[in-house]
């Protein structure tokens, strides 16, 4: 008896959670769906006439024309060059000054306190120098955002490094691990949750610095392309530019988060997805 | 031959967690030190395993003063302390390193065969039950077959049926090539299934207060009348080294409140 209205509702509740997991995300899209299609139809019918905020269609129509074109390519892959390298470097620097700071009480008291002042600089600041000592090419802007990666990353390995688990580290010295086996053995797997933590922040910096540099002097990049068309006229290129920008930070996240899922499997998580 | 030699640990804060502790284990000798918290006992496995250096006089294995970890000397914990990030085949063969791969694998088979956890080799330590995990840190432990194994507490935080279950297998496994052993316990039924000699603590500042030889022929049944003799000896010793009143001093005492377990 009640076994059958179990099945019942279970059979109910089945297909319920099916489309639910469909419709969650959905949800989510609903109200800025909604906006765009409210403001169109408000262009269309002659309500506003969508200069400044041009309406989704002319938008969409930028966008392609400037991917016909061939121009999103070359500045959408130039802002990529950019943040790419000023990623490795910062992840470079902020991997090794973050493990060299964590190791001890000793490099931390000479480090950090160095470091932390320098972080309290708005970056922006460092610009007129790195103009004056590597140009206004892309050598001053690959270093801005390396430092922009650089902060995060350093924070990243430094607490990560601190925080190691003494009770893992004595296993390591059970076994009678030098300091490089202990490294490669025991703090490195033991950080790397948070390492990866660390890169996605400064990746997401990095995105933000490229655009300070893009702005300060380039010809080509998305943010040349969003002065651009501030300077013309044209806010369906501003639009269309902060939308490539949003595309190509989610995908380089996305990407991050792909790859070093592959070596975090061992991780046990609150919630697996 | 496994020789303190007048051991002391002094913290820097002033404690002195051991004093004087002088003490030889025979080889594959099983020996479970009992007593009250703050007795020292957990320093003098940490000082043997060569984690912590004692303050005073030293350790000696075999003629060698063991200052640093040593690879005749194995330790399991209180925790298992597996490496999250490694398969269960991997931590058990954590300290094989220096093998090559075929002989490593073989005998990581075979650790884990002995421990009963052969299905369990791809699995990660998190899907593992707590007696599971502390078997593999047994194994690891066993694996490079050290000629001392120090144990802290490894069964305490584990329900009474795995504790007896892993008890005997512990009995089990030091029969292969009979490592001496040097346990540390608050658990006496434990302390007398499976010593050779028990030696109980005192705390403030930590030393040896009494030692009770336990010959009774293996295995040992937990409910004869024999194991209620030895137990009522080493409970009358507990309650004397910790300055409690007793009646008699030669196993005919009152049990302890509780019994069992010693906290």
């Amino acid at each position: 008896m009640t076994a059958g209205v179990e099945q019942a509702e279970l059979s109910q509740t089945a297909p319920k959670a099916g489309s639910a997991r469909v419709l969650r995300p959905a949800l989510g899209l609903l109200l800025p769906v909604a906006l765009a299609v409210f403001w169109e139809i408000a262009v269309r019918m002659g309500l506003s006439n969508g200069r400044l905020v041009p309406p989704p269609s002319v938008i969409w129509n930028t966008f392609a024309d400037l991917a016909a074109t061939g121009e999103l390519e070359q500045h959408a892959f130039a802002t990529l060059w950019r943040v790419g390298w000023g990623f490795v470097f910062g992840v470079a620097a902020g991997t090794v000054f973050g493990a060299v700071a964590g190791y001890s009480a000793l490099t931390y008291r000479l480090l950090d306190p160095t470091l932390q002042g320098l972080r309290a600089v708005p970056s922006i600041a460092w610009v007129p120098l790195f103009i004056l000592w590597f140009g206004i090419f892309e050598a001053s802007k690959i270093i801005l955002i390396a430092v922009g990666v650089f902060f995060p990353v350093y924070l990243g390995v430094m607490g990560a490094v601190m925080s190691v688990d003494r009770k893992i580290v004595e296993v390591g010295r059970i076994f009678r691990l030098s300091g490089l086996a202990m490294v490669r053995r025991i703090l490195l797997p033991a950080v790397l949750p948070a390492y990866v933590l660390s890169l996605r922040a400064g990746l997401g910096l990095g995105w933000m610095f490229v655009l300070a540099a893009e702005f300060l002097g380039a010809s080509t990049g998305l943010g040349f392309l969003l002065i651009d068309g501030q300077q013309l006229g044209k806010p369906a290129q501003i639009v269309a530019a902060i939308v490539a920008f949003a595309i190509l930070g989610k995908a380089t996240d996305w990407l991050l988060v792909l790859v070093s899922s592959a070596f975090l499997r061992w991780e046990d998580r609150f919630a697996r997805t | 031959m496994l020789v303190l030699d007048r051991v002391g640990k002094t913290y820097p804060n002033g404690v002195r967690a051991l004093d004087g502790l002088s003490l030889a284990v025979a080889p594959g000798e099983i020996l479970v030190t009992i007593g009250g918290s703050g007795c020292g006992k957990s320093t003098m496995l940490r000082a043997i395993s060569g984690l912590d250096t004692p303050t005073q006089g030293k350790v000696v294995l075999d003629g060698t003063v063991i200052t640093a970890p040593h690879e005749k000397i194995g330790i399991v914990f209180q925790e298992p302390r597996l490496l999250p990030w490694l398969r269960v085949a991997d931590n058990v063969g954590f300290g094989l390193e220096q093998y090559p791969k075929a002989q490593r694998r073989a005998r990581v088979a075979g650790a884990l065969d002995r421990v009963g956890l052969t299905e369990k080799a791809r699995v990660w330590p998190r899907e593992l039950s707590g007696g599971q995990a502390q078997r593999v840190a047994i194994a690891r432990a066993l694996v490079p077959r050290p000629q001392v194994l120090l144990l802290d507490e490894p069964f305490s935080a584990l329900d009474a049926f795995t504790r007896a279950d892993l008890q005997d297998h512990l009995l089990d496994l030091w029969a292969d090539f009979k490592p001496t052993l040097v346990m540390v316990t608050h658990d006496v039924d434990e302390a007398i299934v499976l010593a050779d000699r028990i030696m109980v603590m005192r705390p403030r500042p930590g030393r040896v207060y009494e030692e009770i030889a336990c010959d009774l022929p293996r295995p040992r049944d937990r409910q004869s009348a024999a194991f209620d003799f030895v137990k009522r000896r080493v409970l009358a010793a507990l309650d004397r080294s910790l300055d409690r009143a007793v009646v008699t001093d030669d196993g005919e005492t009152r049990a302890a409140a509780g019994g069992g377990l010693w906290w």
